[in-house]
């Protein structure tokens, strides 16, 4: 009888979705999808999203990125008003983009405006693969380049935090295009003498790790995050072999001679501050 | 003819029924030119049908045939003096692109394309046409050799794609890519580019930042191929032939967008049925383009090849019903 009130009666096996699993309990309790650990939300935040146990860096939206990157008050966002087209006529396209937009509270997955770092005037932009994952169709393309020349005209540094799966299968080749016409920009950047940074943040693949990701004066990462050109489900496919566990992470790439420095996020403020400070040149 | 492609089969038929008459005349020494003539005449109708109506996935076909003309079949036909030259100075010599110095109507290029080969082995030494980073480090070396002595750079585009392996990863597909794209932005040479069989993505676009861009008309060019467009789009690489449908990737589709400068035409049927034909109308493309960039300056070049690119891409402003293209 009394053993009744405690024997479990449940009839079905509760397998917890994905979502769960990453984001139980919600609100108030975050569990680390590394460690599984699980600390308090506002613990998280304080800690700039990343795992107090493990270090695991979790990801970040475009407009926390720039509460911790940017001198508070400074920045001041460009280009927000552009908006999406359907040059195939996808269906369902730009319903998607629509719900992404109110998801995000971003007209497209970049943010891109003109802001502070210790001081220091910027030209930012700021990839968030909570939307649409991060992909570069026109608008993406277009508001990057816009900034990159906004930085030339004002002779300010730029500065991109990349996280894309890659280019907009939906707007076919005008995605690949992107990566041209970003290219065409950050040419006349580096012919003015001016100063490109680029942080990988997790995941940088595909067009935008193939385009301006890989080619900044300074190329940094932030732990762990993936970073590569071709997707690992498709290199085991052609090789047909496994994959070493850290292959395309911040870490294989910093092995591999392709990145300047993995900056753990805390850090991240201060080390751009401190690139900006020696490219101005120093005290007379 | 060996492979003939499904699209093509009514003619084929056709070519086979001529063929055997033809055939049986010379054995048998009896007159039937009459009939042949008249077949003949058919195939005339049935090819120009067969030909005149190709949907994406026929040119996507035709950019496969296995004897589509090659980079290094079409050096041959259109420069003279050419000396391949091999190796990145870093790595190694990555044998999926050629390049080299020639001339071209006497006057000094530097050429560059992808290279696939025609049977297994080559394939194998090829690489299928999919290049490593030293590949496209290669090129880049020789963009800049070209720059330094000033001749015009010809790049032929024919690839299915940056390798995808582990090798190419580890030293650095990304960064060769992405820095061959803000090079050839800055070159201060004419760059000519002419996409002759597959284009795909990034491992296309790698040497394809050109000032003129064209296309012959049964090559495709991509952001992804139509089969990797379908496995993610609708998750079933099978719907490939949807995929070259929907993401208008054909000469005459990319024509209309404004996306590349000229449709370079085709001998009937493909490029493979008379390659020297075939090199004729490229080398007639080719002259136009290098006597029209020829006349620009170092600077008017960069800033032709920045303009053109600015344009591209499609979005509108809110409160702003015009869309920019």
């Amino acid at each position: 009888m009394l053993k009744d009130l405690f024997a479990k009666k449940r009839k079905y096996a509760t397998i917890p979705s994905d979502r769960m699993k990453q984001e139980v309990p919600e609100g108030l309790m975050t569990k680390c999808p590394e460690c599984k650990s699980i600390m308090t939300t506002k613990e998280l935040n304080k800690a700039h999203k990343v795992c107090v146990s493990c270090d695991h860096h979790f990801r970040m939206t475009a407009q926390e990125r720039i509460q911790l990157i940017i001198d508070q008050g400074t920045f001041r966002e460009i280009n927000q008003d552009m908006k999406t087209e359907n040059p195939l006529d996808f269906p369902d396209y730009l319903d998607r983009i629509d719900k992404d937009r109110a998801k995000t509270g971003m007209n497209e997955a970049v943010m891109t405006g003109h802001g502070e770092v210790e001081g220091n005037p910027i030209v930012f932009a700021v990839m968030d693969a909570h939307f649409r994952m991060g992909s570069m169709g026109s608008v993406v393309g277009e508001k990057i380049t816009r900034a990159i020349e906004a930085a030339t005209e004002e002779r300010k540094p730029f500065i991109i935090f990349t996280a894309s799966g890659g280019a907009r299968m939906q707007e076919g080749i005008l995605s690949l295009m992107q990566m041209a016409k970003t290219s065409v920009a950050l040419r006349r950047h580096h012919e003015a003498g001016l100063l490109f940074i680029s942080v990988m943040t997790h995941p940088t693949t595909g067009g935008v790790s193939a385009s301006f990701a890989s080619v900044g004066d300074y190329n940094f990462a932030e732990p762990k995050a993936l970073i590569g050109f071709a997707g690992r489900r498709i290199i085991e496919q052609t090789i047909r072999q496994e994959l070493p566990e850290d292959f395309q992470t911040a870490e294989f790439l910093l092995k591999h001679g392709q990145l300047d420095a993995v900056v753990h996020r805390k850090k991240m403020k201060a080390t751009l501050a401190n690139v900006l400070d020696i490219h101005k040149g120093g005290e007379e | 003819m060996v492979g003939e492609l499904e699209f093509e089969r009514p003619a084929k038929e056709l070519r086979d029924k001529i063929a055997e008459l033809k055939s049986f005349m010379d054995e048998k020494g009896i007159d039937l030119s009459d009939e042949v003539e008249r077949l003949e005449e058919r195939l005339a109708k049935v090819e120009k049908e067969v030909y005149g109506k190709m949907t994406p996935w026929d040119r996507v076909q035709v950019a496969r045939h296995p004897e589509r003309p090659t980079t290094l079949d079409y050096i041959s036909m259109l420069f003279t003096d050419f000396l391949e030259l091999h190796g990145d100075r870093l790595y190694g010599d990555d044998e999926a692109i050629v390049g080299g110095i020639a001339k071209f109507h006497g006057k000094p290029v530097t050429v560059i394309g992808h290279q696939r080969g025609k049977d297994t082995k080559e394939n194998l030494r090829r690489n299928f046409g999919m290049p490593h980073p030293e590949g496209y480090r290669k090129a880049l070396r020789l963009m800049k050799q070209a720059e330094k002595f000033n001749r015009p750079v010809v790049c032929l585009l024919d690839t299915k794609g940056a390798y995808p392996g582990m090798s190419a990863e580890e030293r650095g597909q990304s960064e060769a890519i992405a820095r061959n794209l803000v090079e050839m932005a800055g070159l201060t040479v004419p760059l000519v580019c002419i996409i002759i069989g597959e284009g795909a993505s990034g491992g296309a676009l790698a040497i394809g930042v050109g000032n003129h861009v064209h296309m012959l008309e049964n090559s495709w060019y991509s952001v992804i191929s139509p089969e990797g467009a379908a496995a993610l789009l609708w998750k079933d690489s099978g719907q490939a032939k949807r995929a070259a449908d929907t993401m208008k990737i054909t000469a005459p589709d990319l024509n209309e967008m404004g996306i590349i400068d000229k449709m370079i035409p085709e001998v009937e049927g493909g490029a493979h049925r008379d390659v020297k034909k075939q090199a004729e109308y490229i080398e007639e493309a080719l002259q136009k383009s290098l006597d029209e960039l020829s006349e620009m300056s170092e600077e008017e070049l960069v800033a032709h090849r920045y303009e053109k690119y600015k344009k591209i891409g499609q979005y509108t402003f809110e409160n702003d019903s015009i869309g920019v293209k």
